[in-house]
């Protein structure tokens, strides 16, 4: 019996201890307290550190190695290319004050500014950029991105090992002007300069150093910060620049990255002060921070696409346009996005996420009710040939992770519901799951989501190309592939942007993709934080970041 | 001694060999690589990363080199830490994961030895269940549980102590705390059992007879025996527990090794996992042989053969 007091006694602690979790008070009491901003609501605080949670670890700091998010969030204030980004995600001069390009779109001359200096004081020079771009698409360099720089002239060959490095379409023609030929048109390319792969190198430190020229204290770099110490897995700390040609409007004196892969500590370690900024929040957790701490909660479109892929090259998928578009219609998105999901995503019946000079496409049926869709699936679900007799059997297949469980069972359920589709649900590991999908054997229906590399449709356009890697679905449409190619080459943004979208409604109505939504960034943020805005993609350059007094 | 820990270190080259063996082939069986991803490699861009990493020989060749490697302490470069090789990697990482794990081992002995004793020496009491209901408690909630509890209470509500990363002693505290709880658990229900046996036997009964004070019989005659069990367990345990604990490490945000068998595993990191598993199973021999040399110790009726 006491034994079973003392128990009861703990159970009734522990209970206590979660309902703190669950109903306690969010707002930290330095903020509940103090008034952020000052007298003025504009007041910088003393101290100008800015600790933000970066998600994983990061895989590398050499910008032409790098791949991941992560690493290029630490490298964006590492180092500067011939272009930067405004906090709202406009393209602005970076090391290059202006740039030209000629008539045909193949030619750009790029003009650097004279002031801008490596951490070590030595000039930024076009020879660094040369240096960089030969080195980016160098097969030595063993660079995974190299495709990144693909549209200047004979990167893809020398990539490919075909031709030396020299051979790159980039050329100093002096100290301060440099000239990037283009193999064709790329309406994009400046967009596509703001990439790690297109930053300098200081050769003279690469050179001495060589596999541990990013190590503290051997890192030369150009951007308005400087590496001062790195522990793997535990914090990267950045501090100010004193070389770098904007310094003076630089407010942060230091940026600390903290690897955040747990997104339930992050949170944590939010709430204790520890973080200014969080990478995401705990899907399980938004309803609770919506509650507690809506100020804070930053929401904002991301560039990409949450999807699922028809095998479109197997049965019960091949040549069922019909059937495809019924699994399509059945589903009702703004449960998940409202119930599952919860976040604030939007629901989606198009492709490509709202980008630059693109208007974005929908299936004709998205402006129609739920239960007028829901009709039409079942029409066409019996047009297809399948009925409650002769139900369809699918298979929908997922990369183990809790969310996507979540709307795999959520769309299943009402396959079954409206259609009285089975549906067995299957997970794999993520590195076992990207062959599957990519063999196109044993899948039917499959989970896949899309972050765009730069802002253009473009991005996500050659991804359904019948010959692109990425297309898991096998999609094949000639007349897609025409319209993508037209585009490619297009310099008339319009019309570049009506052959995309023409392309978009060719592949909609085919529906070898289910839409379901587009992604959004979902963060926390200090109240005292300042200068920071959300953009599609979701780049933060940390020099137009500060600390309010708080 | 010598010559018996001479015998069992040349003894664990061959188990070390076959766990070598076992992960590298194991590991390369698993679908997919280091290479795979969403976006295909240009297969040219894909067969030069291949022979940099010499993925591109045959696997037997692949093996030779690595043995190779690992016998001049060569544990390759991290496919997915690319900054970084895996024995730069590990050295960075046990710092922080000998010093967590050693605390929070240190702590479980320490406390929870005594409560085995407490609980032991006053059976069937308030303080003995008292004792064995928190032990249970401790058993049954997981780290993953527990660590976040200790985080919301110290941390986001009395802003005592940090919520995790590396800093000082403070950034400890309820890691150390949090790793420990379950082992204290365990380590007390151990403690009372045997010790309860102990004290059943003639031995005990003898001294008692000749009048030997209670404190004399315990710490002279009880406990030496009576931890035999604690030490079978505490060995292979403690090498667990300073390679690293997954949860704690991420929970708290901290840099130890343990957060590499997962990452290296899910990222295909062949390197990565082999460098773990090596210096996981070496530290795993060695805390057997400290386990049994200690018996030899603890238990006159062992001798070394």
């Amino acid at each position: 019996m006491k034994r079973f007091g003392a128990l009861a006694a703990m159970a009734v602690a522990s209970l206590a201890l979660a309902a703190c979790g669950g109903n306690g008070n969010g707002t930290s009491p330095a903020a509940a307290t103090v008034q952020v901003g000052g007298a003025t609501g504009k007041e910088l605080a003393d101290v100008q550190i800015l600790r933000i949670g970066n998600g994983a670890e990061i895989q590398t700091l050499d910008p032409h190695r790098g791949e991941e998010v992560q690493g290029s969030n630490v490298q964006r204030d590492l180092f500067e290319g011939l272009v930067n980004e405004a906090p709202n995600g406009d393209i602005v001069p970076g090391v290059a004050e202006s740039w030209t390009m000629s008539p045909d779109g193949t030619t750009y001359v790029f003009n650097l500014r004279h002031d801008a200096r490596w951490s070590n004081g030595d000039p930024v020079t076009t020879a660094d950029f040369v240096y960089g771009f030969r080195r980016g698409v160098d097969p030595k360099t063993l660079s995974t991105y190299s495709f990144i720089l693909s549209p200047i002239v004979n990167a893809d060959a020398i990539a490919a090992g075909k031709q030396p490095p020299e051979d790159l379409g980039v050329r100093a023609i002096d100290d301060y002007t440099l000239e990037i030929k283009l193999s064709h048109p790329t309406p994009y390319f400046v967009g596509l300069l703001q990439h790690s792969m297109t930053y300098p190198l200081h050769r003279a430190s690469y050179e001495k150093y060589g596999a541990e020229f990013t190590r503290p204290g051997n890192l030369v770099s150009n951007g308005a910060f400087q590496l001062a110490d790195w522990v793997v897995q535990s914090h990267i700390k950045l501090v100010r620049n004193p070389h770098y040609w904007n310094n003076a409007n630089t407010k942060l004196d230091e940026v600390w990255f903290y690897p955040t892969e747990d997104q339930s500590a992050e949170l944590q370690r939010y709430r204790a002060n520890e973080l200014d900024l969080t990478d995401v929040v705990p899907a399980t957790q938004i309803k609770w921070i919506k509650e507690n701490l809506p100020s804070e909660f930053v929401v904002a479109p991301y560039l990409g696409s949450y999807f699922y892929g028809f095998n479109t090259t197997r049965p019960p998928f091949k040549d069922k346009p019909k059937l495809r578009r019924a699994l399509a219609l059945a589903i009702d998105r703004e449960v998940i996005t409202e119930q599952v999901v919860a976040a604030g995503h939007t629901p989606s019946f198009g492709w490509v996420p709202p980008v630059a000079h693109y208007q974005p496409q929908q299936m004709p049926e998205a402006r129609w009710t739920q239960a007028e869709r829901e009709a039409e699936a079942k029409r066409l679900y019996a047009e297809a040939g399948y009925s409650a007799e002769n139900p369809l059997r699918t298979q929908l297949m997922y990369n183990t992770q809790e969310n996507h469980r979540r709307i795999a069972v959520a769309i299943a359920s009402m396959w079954k519901r409206v259609l009285g589709v089975d549906t067995e649900i299957i997970n794999q590991e993520w590195k076992v799951y990207l062959d599957t999908r990519n063999r196109k054997v044993d899948t039917q229906v499959y989970r896949h989501g899309w972050i765009g590399d730069y802002n253009d449709a473009f991005t996500f356009a050659e991804m359904l190309r019948s010959t692109a890697g990425l297309n898991d679905t096998g999609y094949s449409n000639p007349e897609y592939d025409r319209l993508v190619t037209a585009a490619q080459s297009e310099l008339d943004l319009d019309k570049r942007g009506e052959l995309l979208e023409a392309a978009e409604r060719v592949m909609l109505a085919d529906m070898p993709i289910l839409p379901i939504y587009t992604y959004v960034t979902a963060r926390l943020k200090k109240p005292w934080v300042g200068g920071y805005e959300s953009n599609i993609m979701d780049h933060h350059p940390h020099k137009d970041l500060y600390i309010l007094e708080h | 001694m010598l010559r018996y820990s001479l015998r069992r270190l040349l003894g664990a080259i061959p188990t070390l060999f076959l766990l070598i063996a076992f992960a590298f082939f194991m590991i390369r069986a698993a679908p997919g690589g280091p290479f795979s991803r969403e976006r295909q490699l240009l297969p040219e861009v894909e067969a030069n990363l291949n022979a940099a990493y010499h993925l591109d020989e045959p696997l037997y060749a692949q093996f030779g080199r690595y043995l190779i490697g690992v016998l001049h302490f060569d544990f390759g470069p991290s496919f997915q830490y690319r900054d970084y090789t895996v024995t730069e990697l590990i050295k960075a990482g046990f710092p922080v994961s000998l010093t967590l794990g050693g605390a929070a081992m240190l702590l479980a002995l320490l406390v929870g030895v005594t409560l085995g004793c407490i609980a032991a020496l006053r059976q069937n009491t308030a303080a003995d269940y008292g004792v064995m209901s928190v032990a249970m408690t401790g058993i049954s909630i997981p780290n993953f549980v527990m660590a976040p509890l200790l985080i919301l209470l110290f941390a986001v509500t009395l802003h005592w102590l940090p919520a995790g990363g590396l800093g000082g002693v403070r950034n400890m505290v309820l890691p150390v705390v949090a790793l420990a709880l379950p082992q204290i658990a365990y380590l007390s229900r151990l403690t009372r059992g045997s010790m309860i046996e102990v004290l059943r036997s003639n031995f005990i009964r003898t001294a008692k007879a000749q009048g030997l004070p209670t404190g004399q019989i315990i710490f002279r005659h009880a406990l030496k025996p009576a931890l035999l069990p604690v030490v079978s367990y505490f060995g292979p345990t403690a090498a667990t527990v300073i390679t690293g604990s997954v949860v704690i490490e991420q929970i708290f945000s901290l840099p130890g090794i343990g957060r590499f068998f997962v990452a290296g595993a899910l990222n295909r990191d062949y390197t990565l996992v082999m460098g773990v598993v090596i210096f996981y199973g070496a530290l795993i021999i060695a805390f057997n042989l400290l386990v049994d040399l200690a018996y030899a110790w603890l238990d006159p009726k062992v001798k070394y053969q």
